[in-house]
């Protein structure tokens, strides 16, 4: 397969696991780009990116921004404060008017779930969702499997452990998605509260005791902790939920085997992860952040090869 | 073409070998003393094959250089995907190969490598990748086949095996014995002309 089966990457769900290889692939050699003296290519000179992010974002859209500019693409950013959104133009409008300007991708961040899909069948141009509410967000999984196949040699038969803040985490639901559909068991650990109704139906395994799944898995993928989307209550006290689903070295060292760390970012230290976990030998947080880049110059560069002149 | 007529057909029918095994050894001897009459003692050259099929024709230029005169020249292979002015204009999408050069380029005398040389758009785009390594002192361009009266822009070869004529329609495929089993060149006709 030399081509995605996407015109759009909305989300894992819609992938298919020769997709999800094809961007692999391409990543690797997007990998080596980025490590070279000049670290940018001429592919997509011809390319114009909007990045419209609606929701708050660094991490993601610096390196959208990044993988754009390492393409030469051309990109304009957009964030919903100090924009018309706030005089109440609708999103179809919104991005209608920027694509007026002759744009021919948009990476979108929002709050809403389904944002992304909406958008492409509502505004005639490659759509590429950078998270849309508690729904998807396809590059951090593609980022964080590519991490784990670099890291352990390949995906299939490996065991990851997603824990924490299952219920508010778009990354939690991609996640899901890309690991099963390379081949791997997932696992999902946190507080009842904060796990959504009839997820083992996406045929992952449910705990609630963070030793048992540490002693079970290879990789352990630490959630931050969404306050902002929390309208109530969903466990006594922040301190209560360090002691029980908090990584330290010494829950680590306790179940005796070497587990890969893994946090999409940003890190609330000392609550889902402790200062010594995230900067031990077993975290790849960084090696994340920069695989990012290569994983979205991928996807960048498959989709616009879609777009005809 | 409307008219199938006996004498389109012939084009069609099988490939024509232009260089046998025989020829294609003497024909890379050839290159490698025209190399070696050049390059001296090869100190400051450096051999880059363009992926894919010009990187097989580099291992064995590296290769006959070490029989000939025991000279190791250092030999990277460049990928010239990214770099190509074809985005978005094919059907097929292009698929990217690694890149390896494990040396620097800088003040340098490099020796691209090719099987083909037919537009010259490759070697243009070539051009432009191996720039991101340093800055050589000087490049030039060895090509197994040369197909004349074909190029889209203005570039030449330094070192030709053989120079072909073709037309558009027509197709030139350098065999390798690593990769196809015997070292051949072939020349493909179809019936449909552009």
């Amino acid at each position: 397969m030399d081509q995605l089966s996407v015109n759009h990457l909305l989300g894992i769900k819609e992938l298919k696991k020769e997709d999800i290889e094809l961007i692999f692939s391409t990543a690797d050699n997007f990998k080596d780009v980025i490590n070279r003296p000049i670290k940018k290519v001429p592919s997509l000179r011809d390319i114009t990116v909007a990045n419209l992010f609606f929701e708050n974002s660094t991490r993601t859209k610096l390196s959208f921004e990044l993988a754009e500019k390492r393409l030469s693409a051309d990109t304009v950013n957009f964030s919903a404060s100090g924009s018309s959104v706030k005089k109440g133009e609708t999103l179809i409008d919104t991005v209608n008017n920027i694509l007026a300007m002759k744009v021919d991708m948009v990476v979108m961040r929002h709050a809403s779930a389904g944002a992304a899909k909406f958008l492409s069948e509502n505004v005639n141009s490659v759509i590429v969702n950078a998270g849309d509410g508690a729904h998807e967000h396809p590059t951090q999984a593609l980022l964080d499997a590519y991490s784990i196949r670099e890291k352990l040699g390949s995906v299939k038969g490996k065991k990851v452990v997603i824990v924490g803040d299952i219920l508010h985490s778009r990354v939690a639901l991609s996640n899901i998605f890309c690991l099963k559909k390379l081949g791997a068991e997932v696992m999902l650990c946190g507080p009842t509260t904060l796990m959504p109704k009839y997820i083992a139906e996406l045929g992952v395994i449910i705990e609630h005791d963070l030793l048992k799944a540490l002693q079970w898995c290879d990789v352990a993928n630490m959630l931050r902790i969404q306050f902002e989307r929390m309208d109530t209550k969903f466990f006594p006290s922040t301190r209560e939920y360090v002691m029980q689903y908090g990584l330290t070295k010494e829950k680590l060292q306790r179940a005796k085997k070497d587990i890969v760390v893994m946090h999409p970012g940003p890190i609330n230290r000392g609550v889902e992860l402790s200062s010594d976990v995230a900067d031990s030998d077993n975290s790849i947080i960084l090696d994340q952040v920069e695989n990012g880049v290569a994983v979205r110059m991928a996807v960048l560069y498959l989709l616009a090869s879609k777009i005809k002149r | 073409m409307k008219a199938k007529g006996f004498f389109y057909n012939l084009g069609t029918m099988q490939p024509k070998v232009i260089i046998n095994s025989k020829a294609f050894k003497l024909t890379l001897k050839r290159l490698c003393y025209q190399l070696i009459e050049q390059h001296d003692d090869f100190s400051d050259t450096v051999l880059i094959g363009v992926q894919p099929r010009g990187s097989i024709l580099g291992e064995r230029i590296q290769q006959e250089l070490k029989n000939i005169a025991k000279i190791d020249v250092p030999l990277g292979k460049l990928d010239i995907t990214f770099f190509r002015d074809d985005f978005r204009r094919t059907e097929k999408p292009l698929t990217a190969r690694a890149t390896e050069i494990n040396f620097q380029i800088e003040n340098k005398k490099v020796v691209l490598v090719d099987d083909v040389l037919y537009t010259g758009r490759t070697i243009r785009a070539a051009m432009d990748a191996m720039l991101v390594y340093g800055r050589p002192s000087s490049v030039e361009l060895l090509v197994f086949v040369d197909r004349r009266f074909t190029r889209n822009l203005p570039i030449e070869a330094t070192y030709v095996g053989r120079s072909v004529d073709s037309i558009d329609s027509q197709r030139v495929s350098v065999e390798w014995a690593k990769t196809e089993g015997e070292d051949k060149v072939l020349m493909f006709s179809t019936d449909k002309e552009k």
